[in-house]
């Protein structure tokens, strides 16, 4: 190299090591507490994956941080009758590769919904209410239902769409992957091939357990990130998720530990977000059975289920210390509950609050039920699926103690405890129901309507709850279209179900934390999906 | 020799059957995986879906036939949750795992070793002490408890390595190593480190023991009354002889760092296998859990395999075939 030749080197060295700096202070560094397991948006219906799908694809209908209904690739969704909706698409969006977005490719993705081969846990019911859709123009579709169904944009707000013709062009171009367009498995999205969407991101690079690649696509509908570029790694151990924060590793971390909210707060160089989830964790009896697998007379004999008798639902309600739980337990990171949702979201009541506690009266109802001494109970729980759940369920069988219901705590990991609570092996359990639609009808179908597999209702009633007067409420409110007219029917469903007949007893909305370094801003969403697109610097 | 071999692998194969069939059957009682995987509001409808997909709708024996006709001809199966095979999810991160515990390997064993034959060739020194006393501590700590000490010690508050992750790689043949840049090693450091610190105590104690222990005996001191110098003595004659001991159960321990890192790699976001393994046992993602117990049957007879040999080279009277 000739002297004049090494000083060009150097410069454009220089510049190139400087053009690198600027670049990385672009690059959004994030840690979550678990990743995606599959790119494929229709493979796996789960938090993690929804959330990660939020970067790379959109929804028809995009939900807000306190999961209101927003226009995504539709610009506008209207019935025009009890069975049929008309849906506008948004002008002028491509995909990633530069095919153009249009009611074709909406066609397509509800069709490929219910075929994705080997999917552990299917988006299917959220296509399975259309029963025919009409393509009218290239942005404009008519989409029929079987049944009046006023929930139909929630369900259009839960799942990416795909582009036609990229898949079209993929199998042409691969013969022999899948016999159709419709049946081409997960690793040709985890790959990258397929992994095409219209959403703020482009994939650069995934495989599984390793972090997420992403470049910002500059040209959104929605605007450019904030970002360049974007790197999500997923880092399980919370406390290595935090140190990662506070070594300056990332710039953002999901899942701050409830133990570690005081001390980050107080740490002037990151800020903390939070919200209140949609997630309420619960008690659920077994109020069906005349004999009931672990309840127990205080002698240790067989008694009939006392879980039957409303009085002694509600006297279980009423030891509850909740506000103690949220505060101990919880460090805060929770809000007591009165019902499935809290008061805001659809469908929820303003006026249905925690049951108050108040042992004495508790001891009261229970003697009037018949136990003035009290019986013995078990109380199941996971140890691994919610924050802090084995304590919580240890305070509450203290609670239920303390007013003569002799309450034994036996906890599991999540992998053999949801089995066989579904199984109905149990009699009361710690459970959490995190609300997907953000509306309360369909949680409250879903845990309390008397159980009927043929129709779908009650699909998750481990307790076998079942009201006459419940299920027409809910049957009847779960037809309305007029959103305003419904949510008030649901929130009187709630108030009597869970107010007056105590199907399940709420203890507490757990809250979602995230914690930032300084100069990052972002909005804490009820559904704990951690979302590039929202997150900004200032 | 070749009978050897010949043995080996019909006993390996044994192993490996019985190890598919018991952890089959063990994840199997667990429970059904698609009460994990599905969203708790699923339809009936769904859940029998995902359950047919899955081939979890047959009786378990059924399963376990299928399994095994699948795998003789080298397919053990998709990951449910990943739907990838599940061998290639596991054999995409052996490379991460591999360099890490080949790090803390060499780390141990580098100073192990000379840190042992020091304490051995003066015992009750002041070192001695300090030495032993030190290997106490790091026998007693828990993995997980360190590694974490050690993130909040150099990442949070010196600020001078990274707290996770692999950092920035080399492919070499299309396999990705960190220890080749600058980066990489930084990230590689504290996992091994902390990896590292538990066969460090192990290594210097058992050399610590040999050491005295041959130090006292006839040969030595016949040597000695030869005139060999010291240093040849320590070198060449008792390094060699406590070194067998020290090779069987490095040989062993190398396998449980393969294995078993998990709880390191968890706390360092250490793209590995054990990573894959909690997290796939957490969901019953049967077929990589399987798939990865069998690996490491093999990986275990492979490495016991390999210190047959080692014996054999460090005492040609160690004849592999088992007649010495």
């Amino acid at each position: 190299m000739t002297p004049r030749k090494t000083g060009r080197f150097l410069l454009t060295s220089a510049m190139l090591l400087a053009l690198a700096t600027a670049a990385q202070a672009q690059t959004l560094r994030v840690g979550i507490a678990t990743g995606p397991t599959s790119l494929d948006p229709h493979f796996h219906n789960l938090g993690p994956n929804n959330a990660a799908m939020r970067n790379v694809y959109d929804r028809l209908i995009h939900m807000d941080a306190n999961m209101r209904l927003q226009p995504g690739l539709a610009v506008s969704w209207t019935p025009l009758d009890n069975t049929s909706w008309q849906i506008n698409l948004r002008e002028g969006v491509t995909f990633h590769d530069g095919t153009p977005f249009g009611a074709e490719d909406v066609a397509f993705t509800i069709s490929r919904i219910p075929l994705v081969p080997n999917s552990p846990s299917a988006l299917t019911r959220f296509v399975s209410r259309i029963s025919a859709v009409e393509v009218v123009d290239s942005h404009t579709l008519i989409l029929r239902t079987t049944n009046p169904s006023p929930l139909l944009p929630n369900d259009l707000a839960q799942f990416s769409i795909l582009s036609l013709e990229t898949t079209e062009a993929y199998l042409a171009a691969n013969p022999g992957i899948a016999p159709s367009i419709t049946e081409i498995d997960s690793s040709h999205f985890n790959s990258g091939a397929l992994a095409i969407g219209t959403g703020p991101f482009r994939l650069v690079s995934w495989a599984p357990g390793d972090p997420m690649v992403l470049s910002a696509n500059s040209d959104y509908w929605g605007g450019a990130p904030a970002f360049a570029d974007a790197v999500v790694r997923p880092i399980p151990n919370d406390a290595a998720r935090l140190a990662a924060l506070l070594s300056g590793d990332v710039d953002l971390i999901d899942g701050l530990p409830t133990a570690d909210i005081a001390s980050t707060r107080a740490n002037s160089a990151f800020n903390v977000f939070e919200t209140p989830s949609n997630l309420a964790v619960y008690l659920h009896m077994d109020s069906d059975r005349e004999i009931s697998p672990f309840v127990r007379g205080l002698d240790g004999s067989e008694i009939a289920n006392p879980l039957r008798d409303v009085r002694v639902r509600q006297a279980m309600s009423m030891a509850l210390n909740r506000e103690a739980i949220a505060r101990v337990i919880m460090d805060g990171a929770a809000t007591p509950a009165g019902q499935m949702l809290a008061p805001g979201f659809a469908g929820a009541s303003d006026t249905l609050a925690a049951t108050a506690f108040d042992p004495d009266g508790a001891r009261a109802l229970l003697a009037e039920a018949g136990y003035p001494d009290g019986f013995a109970i078990t109380l199941n729980g996971p140890n691994d699926r919610y924050v802090n759940d084995e304590r919580i369920a240890q305070a509450v069988a203290q609670n239920l103690s303390r007013i003569g219901i002799r309450t034994e705590v036996s906890v599991e990991p999540a992998s053999t405890y949801f089995g066989a609570a579904t199984r109905l092996e149990y009699s009361v359990m710690l459970l959490g129901w995190g609300s997907s639609t953000g509306e309360q009808g369909s949680t409250l179908d879903s845990l309390l309507r008397t159980h009927n597999s043929e129709l779908g209702h009650g699909g998750a009633n481990r307790g076998r709850f079942s009201d006459a007067r419940f299920d027409e409420m809910i049957g009847a409110a779960m037809q309305v279209l007029d959103e305003t007219e419904r949510n008030a029917q649901v929130a009187a469903a709630a108030e009597y179900v869970i107010g007056e007949r105590f199907g399940v007893i709420p203890i507490h909305f757990q809250m979602n934390f995230w914690a930032a370094r300084q100069g990052i801003t972002m909005s804490p969403r009820a559904d704990n999906y951690t979302v590039l697109s929202e997150i900004g610097t200032r | 020799m070749l009978a050897f071999l010949g043995r080996r692998l019909i006993q390996s194969v044994a192993v490996l059957l019985v190890m598919s069939f018991l952890v089959f059957l063990g994840i199997f009682a667990i429970g059904n995986p698609v009460d994990v995987m599905i969203d708790p509001a699923a339809t009936p409808l769904e859940r029998e879906t995902a359950i047919r997909a899955l081939g979890l709708d047959l009786p378990w024996y059924q399963q376990y036939f299928a399994f095994l006709e699948r795998a003789v001809a080298g397919d053990l199966g998709r990951s449910f949750v990943y739907n990838e095979p599940a061998l290639d999810l596991i054999l995409t991160r052996l490379p991460a795992t591999l360099e890490l515990a080949v790090a803390a390997m060499v780390m141990a064993v580098a100073l192990g070793i000379p840190l042992g034959l020091w304490a051995g060739l003066h015992p009750g020194s002041w070192l001695d002490r300090t030495i032993m006393a030190g290997s106490i501590f790091l026998f007693s700590m828990p993995t997980f408890w360190v590694g974490i000490i050690l993130i909040m010690l150099s990442s949070v508050w010196l600020g001078w390595l990274p707290s996770g992750d692999r950092g920035e790689t080399v492919s070499i043949l299309g396999v990705p190593f960190s220890f080749l840049t600058w980066d990489g090693l930084t990230h590689l450091f504290l996992p091994a480190f902390n990896l590292a610190l538990f066969k460090l105590a192990l290594v210097l104690r058992l050399v610590r023991a040999g050491v005295q222990e041959h130090m006292s005996s006839d040969y030595v001191a016949f040597a000695r009354a030869k005139g060999v110098s010291e240093r040849r003595i320590i070198g060449r004659h008792v390094l060699r002889n406590i070194l067998i001991p020290v090779i069987t159960v490095l040989g062993l321990e190398f396998g449980n760092l393969l294995a078993f890192a998990v709880v390191t790699e968890t706390i360092f976001a250490w793209p590995g296998m054990g990573n894959l393994l909690i997290r796939s046992i957490q969901v019953l993602d049967r077929p990589v859990v399987v798939a990865y117990l069998m690996l490491t049957v093999v990986i275990f007879v492979l490495i016991n395999l390999f210190v047959d040999l080692a014996y054999s080279a460090l005492d040609p009277r160690i004849r592999v075939g088992g007649r010495a």
